[in-house]
């Protein structure tokens, strides 16, 4: 279909701090005991796309990645990893690797994003519209632990966020204004000929740009190497293409071009007015054209280009891993109400355990909870929708809610943990009490402490 | 059923006169170039004007109580070359055979009748060239009048009956049919395959005889006798053994191709979608995954409903599944589906010009040969569209003349050049046929507008639009009434583009057409395609224009291109038709959902897509040939199929 999928897999999130690290980047964070950039691969998989490039910031991380994909994907994906320097956002990733991109149309999807909205759907808008930037859309996720009042939230992302606002046309089709919420505060401009133009604009706040952008590619690599300033595509390159979508600066070599052509010849042209006419009455025409024809109706006077939007139903999951709080909370769905996304097979009491897993006498597993390979678990211990990694030893007594114990993590007995993150080789002693806190990787939580809320990591040296 | 029961007699005496072969005394027949184009004046007008003489003569009544018997003996008077007599009998098997039928099956004492319609034929062609009212009350004997409630009647039949008729007749016929081909005229319309092939020879060996192999006007009647025939079958498409000689027929009209082309052209008999053994099947080729509406009008189960809201995002999701789908065929598709291309000229240029995208794209895969492949590769796209959405007659003529452009391609040109020569015809196709075409009709039609006219037109046609618009350039003063109608609304977007080029326009619903009608002076509608039997297949809600046009005695001008004339021939808008998102009538804007509150079970919405006006309702047909009466199409397509085929 003439598509090239790039897929931003990001290196080492500094939003993501304590959980990344440079064996662990943002890609590899485990989900339910799988790698989030899984995920993405296996959506795109089930689409039919084989060919991927992944983009990662930083080489340690590319090798990383490199090496995890090369294992996991060797016979059924064709994956190109390509490491670009660090900080060089979304927007300067894509113009490392412009050389790498040919087909007509690219899609750039996330590598943190867990959804099962199919790409196509989106690849499909933007082809029936023959639009520059096709962005999908998806329902704002609610944050924070959902129905458990046990742990209050961590930081203030528990209230409703706003993530983006977003202005669409009145047939939903068609983006006219985007902007992420952070911006919003210091107030913001609309432009009026595109208020004006469609008539009408719908402003949401409940939507969220899920970072998955069907590109033109010309379009894409025009606007690249002009602004050379733009880092961010959600930032910088998608509502610049918004805005200026009714004067269009892109797209401009080839119209002309076609007009100049049919200017020669004057009977051919003729019959090219009547065929175009032909077509364009045929359908109801979009703004853009209104637009364009200006208000004679006669030749187009003005050069748009149409930036479309596709809003996944709010049936379909889709969130990014961007923060901690998210990573909480997509853990918790993976394997609670989104879990078709895990492809594990839950037993009938809705938890997953792996075979070779050992548990102690009296020790209960809650629904929504995951045990991985190996792990170990003393006597009374109680865990209720929490992820525990592989080859974990955890003591007796252990209570462990809404957390997310990685693998190879020691827990003395007696410990509690709730609403956590504790990473890979992390050990804690007994009796540590930890609400809402991160544990970096390999890090030591002496005996009988008690967190809460913080961030628990080695000191770099 | 209605419209079918008014539309069969009227049908009647049209199917007789369409083909200009018996001399036509009528001063106000219409079409007489055509006339003299397809019959030569020199051997077959006269023979023609005789020719009914070896029919006329009636056999013996008391012998002709058994059918076959009077196959056999009515082959009496064979004074004819072999080749003359042929044409007679396709000339008259074009519809005799249903008053034979009628006589085996439904009343043997009709039989009678039968010979007597036989007889008054030479009355039947005469008079049905006029009006029909006139040709019913001139006939002398109540011959006519009963085929004509027969007819009717057989049109009612239950189509169980009508398949296994033709079987029987044929099975009568055969031996009957070399020795004696006069006689076997009466089941001309549904021979068997071994039949036909034993006609096809011997006409084969009459045009050897007939010396002037160039003698285009010999060639032009004999190519013309067997489009005939078709008519009449066509009443009955549901039978598959019609269709094939349907099929059979309409090649006949052109070149003969070899048997084995012949069978490939032939299509496979439509699909009816209240069969559910097929459905089945069909569903297990398609690649969109089509959900059938649950709650369907009874009478238009035969035609495919599909539930709309799921279709769209289903085959977006499968985007990047469907891989053997060229990239621009796909977005045509999702355009039909979404309803982005309306529009007979517009879907098909946007399908053909797809097609020229993946034909530029092609590449003959090893061990292949272009032909073959392109040709599947075509098939495989053209079902992907059908699903989408059905395909309009317009279209169905345009595929076929591709693939007619890529089974002709010489063995020896290469890839590269096949490829150009395709696309090349392509684009002789959309400028000929469509740009061209316009360009003459708006010329044409220019001609009816005079000063102070008044014009309506209903819905929204690119062509009545450009005849708008011409002739506002040309400086005519006249005004438009554009009707429109729910739920598409088309006529807004035309009063919108009207009224930005300056003409005064009036804008007005469908409900208010007989108010509206005192004050005009003509009616220009486009159409979805011209039938041969003059029907006019186009968007639901023109036949009701047109008939109030007719009864206040306002001219119909029907505009549209050749290229969209069928030789399929349909009394009503029943057994072919498109079903719409029924949602799309339920639900208004602003107002309460018909849906709401009421029981689903016993609410069935019918959102149909066409319909059809029966010829008497127009005055003419503005093509791209010139202004015909309707009852010239099958003129036009007969003689002019064949040299679009070969363009």
């Amino acid at each position: 279909m003439d598509f090239q999928v790039v897929v931003l897999a990001g290196g080492t999130s500094k939003k993501l701090v304590p959980l990344v690290s440079k064996e662990v980047p943002k890609a590899l964070l485990p989900v339910a005991n799988r790698p989030v950039l899984s995920y993405v691969l296996e959506l795109l998989e089930l689409s039919n796309l084989k060919d991927l490039i992944v983009v990662v910031e930083g080489q340690d991380a590319a090798l990383c990645v490199g090496a995890w994909i090369s294992g996991a994907y060797i016979d059924r994906l064709h994956v190109e990893v390509a490491a670009v320097p660090e900080d060089v956002g979304t927007a300067g990733a894509l113009r490392a690797i412009a050389r790498h991109l040919t087909a007509k149309d690219i899609l750039v999807v996330s590598g943190d994003l867990v959804s099962d909205v199919p790409p196509g759907a989106v690849a499909a808008a933007h082809r029936r519209h023959d639009a520059v930037v096709t962005a999908m859309l998806c329902s704002a996720p609610v944050s924070g632990p959902s129905e458990s009042g046990s742990t209050g939230g961590k930081d203030k992302s528990k209230n409703p966020r706003c993530y983006n606002i977003i202005g669409l046309d009145p047939t939903k089709q068609f983006l006219l204004y985007i902007a992420t919420g952070a911006e919003i505060e210091k107030g913001t401009r609309i432009q009026k000929s595109i208020l004006r133009a469609s008539g009408q604009m719908e402003v949401r706040a409940d939507l969220m740009d899920a970072h998955v952008y069907a590109f033109k590619r010309s379009v894409l690599q025009e606007v690249l190497d002009q602004k050379d300033t733009f880092q961010s595509l959600k930032q910088d390159v998608l509502p610049y293409l918004v805005r200026s979508q009714l004067k269009s600066e892109v797209l401009l070599n080839g119209v002309q071009q076609a007009e100049e052509t049919g200017n020669e010849k004057g009977s051919s042209q003729n019959s090219h007015m009547i065929l175009s006419r032909i077509l364009s009455n045929a359908s109801a025409p979009s703004f853009h054209k209104l637009y364009a024809l200006g208000h004679d109706g006669s030749a187009p006077v003005r050069r748009t280009h149409k930036c479309c939007a596709y809003i996944a139903s709010n049936s379909k999951y889709c969130v990014r891993l961007n923060s901690i709080q998210a990573f909480m909370d997509i853990n918790r769905d993976v394997i609670g109400e989104a879990s078709h996304l895990s492809g594990y097979s839950f037993s009938a009491q809705k938890y997953i355990m792996h075979p070779s897993a050992e548990i102690g006498s009296k020790t209960t597993i809650g629904p929504q909870c995951m045990v991985g390979e190996g792990s170990q678990m003393g006597d009374k211990c109680s865990v209720k929708r929490s992820v525990v990694g592989r080859h974990c030893r955890i003591g007796s007594n252990v209570k462990v809610v809404n957390s997310i114990v990685m693998n190879h993590v020691t827990i003395g007995d007696g410990c509690s943990i709730q609403g956590s993150v504790i990473c890979s080789n992390a050990q804690l002693q007994e009796r540590v009490v930890l609400k809402d806190c991160q544990v970096g990787a390999g890090f030591v939580v002496s005996a009988g402490c008690e967190h809460k809320g913080e961030s628990l990591a080695r000191k770099e040296k | 059923m209605d419209a079918r029961r008014g539309a069969g007699p009227r049908a009647v005496p049209k199917v007789r006169q369409v083909g200009f072969f018996t001399r036509n005394p009528n001063p106000n027949s219409p079409s007489p170039p055509s006339r003299t184009r397809s019959v030569p004046p020199n051997s077959n007008s006269p023979a023609s004007g005789n020719s009914l003489s070896p029919v006329m003569i009636p056999p013996p009544r008391h012998v002709s109580e058994n059918l076959s018997y009077l196959r056999t003996t009515a082959a009496v008077p064979v004074p004819y070359s072999r080749r003359i007599a042929q044409e007679h009998v396709t000339v008259v098997g074009s519809y005799n055979p249903a008053d034979s039928v009628l006589g085996e099956t439904l009343s043997p004492s009709f039989l009678d009748d039968n010979s007597d319609a036989s007889t008054t034929l030479g009355w039947f062609s005469r008079s049905g060239s006029g009006k029909l009212a006139a040709a019913s009350s001139s006939l002398p004997s109540g011959g006519f009048d009963l085929t004509a409630v027969k007819f009717d009647k057989f049109c009612g039949l239950e189509d169980k009956k009508q398949s296994q008729i033709p079987e029987k007749i044929g099975g009568v016929a055969v031996e009957a049919q070399n020795e004696v081909p006069s006689s076997s005229k009466p089941n001309k319309a549904k021979t068997t395959k071994a039949e036909r092939r034993a006609l096809q020879e011997s006409q084969r060996a009459a045009k050897a005889a007939a010396k002037g192999e160039g003698n285009k006007s010999a060639a032009s009647s004999r190519g013309a006798a067997p489009a005939k025939p078709q008519k009449q079958p066509s009443q009955k498409k549901d039978d598959p053994l019609v269709a094939l000689s349907i099929a059979a027929s309409d090649r006949k009209g052109t070149d003969r191709p070899p048997e084995k082309e012949r069978k490939k052209e032939v299509p496979a008999p439509r699909m009816q979608f209240d069969d559910k053994n097929r459905v089945e099947k069909a569903k297990k080729r398609a690649l969109v995954n089509q959900t059938e509406a649950r709650n369907r009008v009874e009478l238009f189960r035969h035609l495919p409903q599909y539930e709309h809201g799921t279709l769209l995002p289903d085959l977006e999701s499968k985007f990047f599944q469907l891989d053997q789908m060229h990239p621009a065929v796909y977005k045509v598709g999702l355009q039909y589906l979404a309803g982005d291309i309306c529009g007979g000229n517009a879907r098909c240029i946007a399908m053909l010009h797809a097609f020229q995208e993946a034909i530029k794209d092609y590449t003959t895969p090893a061990e292949k040969t272009l032909v073959r492949d392109l040709a599947g590769k075509i098939s495989s796209y053209v079902s992907f569209l059908i699903e989408c959405r059905p395909l309009s007659m317009s279209m169905g003529n345009a595929i076929r003349f591709l693939k007619n452009r890529i089974a002709k391609l010489p063995l020896t040109c290469s890839e590269s050049e096949a490829k150009a020569s395709l696309c090349n015809d392509i684009d002789r196709f959309i400028n000929e046929k469509i740009i061209l075409a316009d360009k003459v009709i708006v010329r044409h039609a220019a001609t009816k507008v005079r000063d102070g006219d008044v014009l309506l037109t209903y819905g929204s046609s690119c062509v009545v639009e450009m005849i708008f618009l011409y002739a506002h350039e040309l400086g005519k003063q006249f005004r438009v009434v554009v009707v429109d109608s729910r739920p598409k609304l088309e006529g807004q977007a035309l009063l919108r583009r009207l009224v930005a080029k300056g003409l005064s326009c009036t804008y007005t619903h469908i409900n208010a057409v007989s108010y509206i009608m005192h004050e005009v002076t003509r009616v220009f509608l486009g159409a979805s395609s011209v039938l041969s039997n003059g029907t006019v297949y186009s968007r639901v809600g023109t036949a009701c224009v047109a008939m109030v046009a007719h009864s206040f005695h306002v001219p119909v001008l029907i505009c549209c291109e050749a290229y969209k004339f069928h030789e399929r021939v349909q009394l009503d808008s029943i057994c072919s038709n498109e079903l719409g998102d029924p949602n799309a009538i339920a639900k208004v804007p602003g107002r309460i959902d018909l849906d709401k509150g009421t029981n689903k079970e016993n609410l069935q919405h019918l959102n149909l897509m066409y319909d059809a006006t029966p010829s008497d309702y127009v005055s003419m047909i503005v093509t791209d040939y010139g202004m015909i009466p309707p009852t010239s199409v099958p003129v036009i397509v007969r003689e002019y199929r064949r040299e679009y085929l070969l363009i």
